[in-house]
């Protein structure tokens, strides 16, 4: 069910600059071609009666509720599927339409129960609207006999809703919804007549089918029939804030539809420029873990991690974390201690962390996450094209003729994306998959993609140097762009570098394992194909030559002139919702806010300015080195904020190692995570739901996340990160975080037009933001690059040092699955376990029938860096040669296996390529039994807290 | 630090810079590529280790630390 607060025009928007004027109830309006009736109607204010028309699917025509009459035409049309023509004239309102909408109702109403007191829909529920509106008084039908209101089997099976088949009036919104905007086809009716019911896969329960659980059959539906069970728990919301989704890169818009302080339920916002109404299932329906009862909601201090915890108040706690940093510096110097933040958190927080750390640290010790996922898209984008960005917003893809995902899984990782995506794909776009493993995108429900390129793990460079080298050698290369846009001595030096025999298809077959007809027909189609448009995520980024492919891909789009213009581009797809933002902010520790390097004396001046002290000039330690920095005793204290460092990074006995070896660790966080169990200080941390600021989302998106209950533990994150700059003697004022972005107006060039206030008024603005672009920039490098030329980079390909030998013989990849997020801290304490209750490992039936391995058995994964153990899932998935797996639950352990080779350029972790080998065993392996046994001895001191006030 | 890993993370970045033909430029580019993104600490670390012979190290990233 809709938001009551939404406006629904019946059918969708078309676009266009040829319009067309007709007349609706005496009133001209005007609006453009292929436009219906019934959206002309309400767009002039008036509304016709509807039932199986939605604006956010095709129209239908089948309810019969939305008849008009037309000046000249015979009949009663149905507005819905009836399209505007110059002249019309068009009446929504006569005797004879009345009496047959009645009519219509009346059979509806004869087939529906009449408990509308008790029913979860009461006060939101569409038919009981049009009765009302049409002004239904009586039923002359009985219940006797065939219909639907008697069929009590309801589907509860699905942990967020359920299909009550009796409320069902069988407008097939739920199924157009799932075929349309959502693009799963898991929906559909079986029956005839009365016996018509909605059926989720091959007569399945709704567990049980393929539905993605994204609902958009719940919000499409107009009665009780598909209905959010918090909405039947706890009945309809009173109010609503609208915010932004704290999951994954897209960055959808929401409307947190609330009771007092409790949500009700999310329902993504019709008006939001990224998703445009539609969710997924996370960011839908996984929002409990915001009141969970792990939360842990007072700070608490120790003096070593072997001490059981004592609660203190937020004085205390900050004081004592103060303190030991000064401490610290002042024994071991001023570049001994750090802090960290996550992408998780808003523009503001990370703002303020990386202000804190150069201004009252002393240093540029400062890190993000996105070290360890995108920052090679920061050094590749900003080398060559000239800033650290994704050329396009998303609505770009709707005008993208041939669109190359590479290293992503959209439909897991960014599903929002992925259905329109595929929405492109159903209307003709081709489709080229680069991908060691067959992920859905490559054959699903009427998409299927033109080439799969199914290349070996860590050979992406040798790929895109092959794929280039075919549209240089084959002159499928645009010049005209090229010699109008781009460096012309870097670009004549990569191109005698390119058509190199070296960097042909078939030199490098054997490499990549894909065949070279395949790869020149995949390059012939990505240079001739029209507009051509590449999305990539983490399998580009995260390998040793992760810096390399990215400048590998901008090489290719710069080649072919696919830059510059709608439909095209080079766009990274961010894992977390503010990897962008995060990276925005300065959160490197060799730049600034806006990309500018420390170094930059002008730019540094501005900041003293600003900030009334000091900076250095010198790069800080990236979150590795920080580790390393640790183990050799040079760095010794460190603020996280929102990370779990202890699961998410590589080679995690090592990180741990690290950090038992810091005097001072302060974590900031929702829960006591896997990196808290070392901490020395716990600050509680905030959720997206009990605070404001922005994030800025992988089309460079800035949307406003807004306070919908008030922080738990009684101080929002940025209010955190402020007592502790206070308290480290570098005062901080600010009475909230629209002071915060102002102040990263006056200092970020990108960002100068970008306020709060303009952010109400235009819902959201993509950077750069200024007085050339006042409303944003949806297209980049538009006539020009942001360097000026574009340069082009020889991106020799160097196989990693990771590779498959005797003993270690299989490549192991990692991933992510729908409906977990990352290090599973949010959706592990959701019913999303439903669908994914342990990380599994893939390998291939071949594989797995050399080492005796069945489905579902336990085996060990070993690689140099350590051992785990995991159950096998035996899929055609992965390619022989290739396990993989994901890493969503701590105690498997999966970046126990990886290792700390990383990125040449950034650091950023080889999660892509880690040389394992596989065998059945029968126990956990020595660290899982460490770890749990850890675990549960800090579970204890967690349980034999002191609370506050006690001594 | 660790100066093994400073070594591999060294010959890593040579390898990038390997491709570009002008040899200059290319122990050019390795020794910018340190300036701009590794701490003091580190390259105290890789340049004290030239300084010692610079096993393992290769011989564009030796001679671009000898210019850090």
């Amino acid at each position: 069910m809709l938001s009551p607060s939404d406006s629904d025009l019946g059918t969708p928007h078309r676009s266009g600059e040829n319009t067309v004027t007709l007349e609706i109830d005496g009133r001209a309006v005007t609006v453009p071609v292929g436009t219906s009736v019934m959206r002309a109607a309400a767009v002039s204010g008036v509304s016709v009666p509807k039932l199986c028309a939605t604006d956010s699917i095709e129209p239908f025509g089948s309810c019969r509720l939305c008849l008009v009459e037309i000046e000249g035409r015979k009949g009663y049309p149905a507005s819905c599927t009836t399209l505007v023509e110059p002249g019309m004239r068009v009446s929504t309102q006569s005797e004879q339409l009345a009496k047959l909408r009645r009519g219509v109702m009346e059979l509806y109403i004869s087939d529906h129960p009449l408990d509308c007191l008790t029913c979860p829909a009461n006060g939101n529920c569409e038919l009981q609207t049009m009765a009302g509106a049409v002004g239904l008084r009586e039923v002359r039908y009985g219940y006797a006999g065939e219909n639907h209101i008697h069929d009590t089997h309801r589907d509860e099976s699905n942990p967020y809703f359920t299909y009550d088949p009796s409320k069902c009036i069988v407008c097939s919104r739920c199924v157009r919804a799932c075929e349309e905007v959502q693009g799963t086809f898991a929906l559909t009716i079986t029956g005839r007549g009365f016996g018509s019911r909605v059926t989720a896969g091959q007569n399945e329960t709704f567990l049980e089918s393929e539905c993605v659980s994204c609902g958009a059959c719940v919000q499409a539906c107009p009665t009780a029939t598909l209905t959010e069970k918090s909405v039947i728990e706890m009945g309809q919301p009173t109010h609503s804030v609208v915010t932004t989704c704290a999951y994954c890169g897209v960055g959808c818009a929401f409307r947190a539809e609330m009771q007092g302080s409790r949500v009700v339920r999310m329902l993504p916002y019709k008006d939001g420029k990224a998703n445009h109404g539609h969710s997924c299932v996370k960011g839908r329906f996984a929002w409990g873990y915001a009141t969970h009862p792990d939360r842990v909601t007072r700070p608490m201090i120790r003096a070593k991690i072997t001490d059981p915890w004592r609660e203190v108040s937020w004085e205390e706690a900050v004081g004592h974390a103060a303190a030991e940093f000064r401490r610290i510096q002042t024994k071991y110097g001023r570049d001994s201690i750090g802090g960290i933040t996550s992408s998780r958190c808003t523009n503001e927080e990370t703002y303020l962390v990386q202000k804190m750390v150069r201004a009252a640290f002393g240093n540029n010790n400062t890190d993000t996450c996105a070290r360890v996922c995108h920052s090679p898209t920061g050094y590749g984008l900003g080398q060559t094209l000239g800033t650290s960005a994704g050329t396009q917003e998303f609505d770009s893809v709707d005008h993208a003729d041939v669109i190359m995902v590479i290293g992503a899984n959209p439909t897991d990782a960014h599903p929002v994306f992925a259905s329109h995506l595929k929405k492109r794909l159903r209307a003709g776009a081709k489709l080229i998959v680069v991908d060691p493993r067959r992920i859905d995108l490559v054959e699903g429900p009427h998409v299927k993609a033109d080439y799969h390129l199914q290349l070996r793990p860590g050979t992406n460079v040798a790929l895109i140097n092959a794929l280039a080298h075919v549209v240089v050698s084959e002159g499928l290369l645009n010049e005209a762009f090229v010699a109008a846009r781009c460096d012309a001595r870097e670009f004549a030096k990569w191109k005698k570098f390119i058509i190199e025999p070296h960097n042909s298809p078939e030199a490098l077959a054997e490499v990549t394992g894909v065949p070279a007809e395949q790869l020149r027909g995949a390059a012939r189609l990505y240079a001739t194909g029209g507009n051509a448009a590449i999305y990539y995520g983490l399998g580009v980024t995260e390998h040793s030559q992760g810096s390399t492919m990215v400048i590998g891909i901008a090489n290719l789009a710069m080649v072919t002139g696919n830059i510059g213009r709608e439909g095209v581009g080079v766009n990274p797809l961010r894992g977390q919702n503010n990897v962008q933002g995060s990276c925005d902010m300065g959160s490197f520790p060799h730049e600034f806010p806006g990309y500018r390097h420390v170094s930059d004396d002008a730019v540094r001046a501005s900041f003293e300015a600003a900030w009334h002290v000091s900076l250095q000039a010198e790069p800080g330690l990236r979150i590795p080195n920080m580790f390393d920095a640790a183990l050799d005793g040079s760095f010794r204290g460190l603020y996280v904020q929102g990370e779990d460092l202890v699961q998410s990074d590589p080679n995690i006995q090592q990180v741990a190692a690290a950090l038992q070896s810091l005097e001072c660790l302060v974590v900031q966080d929702l829960f006591l995570n896997e990196t808290a169990r070392y901490a020395h200080v716990f600050l509680p941390g905030s959720s997206f739901l009990e605070k404001d600021g922005t994030f800025t989302n992988a089309e460079r998106r800035i949307s406003r996340v807004r306070r919908a209950m008030a922080p738990l533990g009684g101080k929002a994150d940025w209010e955190v990160t402020v007592a502790l700059s206070n308290a480290l003697g570098y005062p901080m004022h600010y009475d909230h975080p629209s002071q915060i972005m102002d102040e990263i107006a006056r200092l970020t060039p990108t960002f100068s037009g970008v306020s709060y206030e303009k952010l109400d008024q235009l819902g959201s603005l993509q950077w750069p933001c200024n007085a050339e672009h006042p409303e944003g920039t949806p297209v980049m490098h538009v006539g020009k690059f942001v360097r000026g030329q574009g340069r082009f980079m020889l991106t020799e390909y160097v196989p990693t040092d990771e590779r498959a030998s005797a003993r270690y013989p299989l490549l192991m990849t990692t991933g992510r699955i729908l409906s977990q997020y990352n290090v599973g801290a949010q959706t592990r304490r959701t019913a999303n376990v439903a669908w994914h209750s342990e990380d599994r490992i893939e390998i291939h039936p071949h594989d797995a029938e050399e080492r005796g391995i069945r489905e579902g058995d336990w085996v060990g994964v070993a690689s140099r860096a350590g051992e785990t153990v995991l159950r096998a899932e035996v899929t055609e998935r992965v390619q022989p040669g290739v396990v993989y797996t994901t890493f969503h639950f701590p105690e498997s352990g999966a970046n126990v296996v990886t290792t700390e080779n990383s990125d040449w350029a950034t650091n950023c972790p080889e999660y892509k390529v880690t040389a394992v080998q596989l065998m059945r065993v029968s126990q956990p392996s020595t660290w899982q039994r460490d770890h749990r046994r850890f675990a549960e001895e800090q579970a204890a001191l967690w349980r034999a807290r002191q609370p506050v006030g006690q001594p | 630090m660790n100066t093994e890993r400073l070594v591999t993370m060294a010959n890593q970045i040579e390898a990038f810079f390997r491709a570009e033909p002008d040899r200059a430029v290319a122990i050019d580019g390795i020794a910018t590529h340190i300036r701009r993104f590794w701490a003091p600490r580190m390259r105290e670390a890789i340049v004290a280790h030239v300084a010692a012979g610079g096993a393992g190290l290769g011989e564009l990233a030796k001679a671009a630390v000898l210019r850090l």
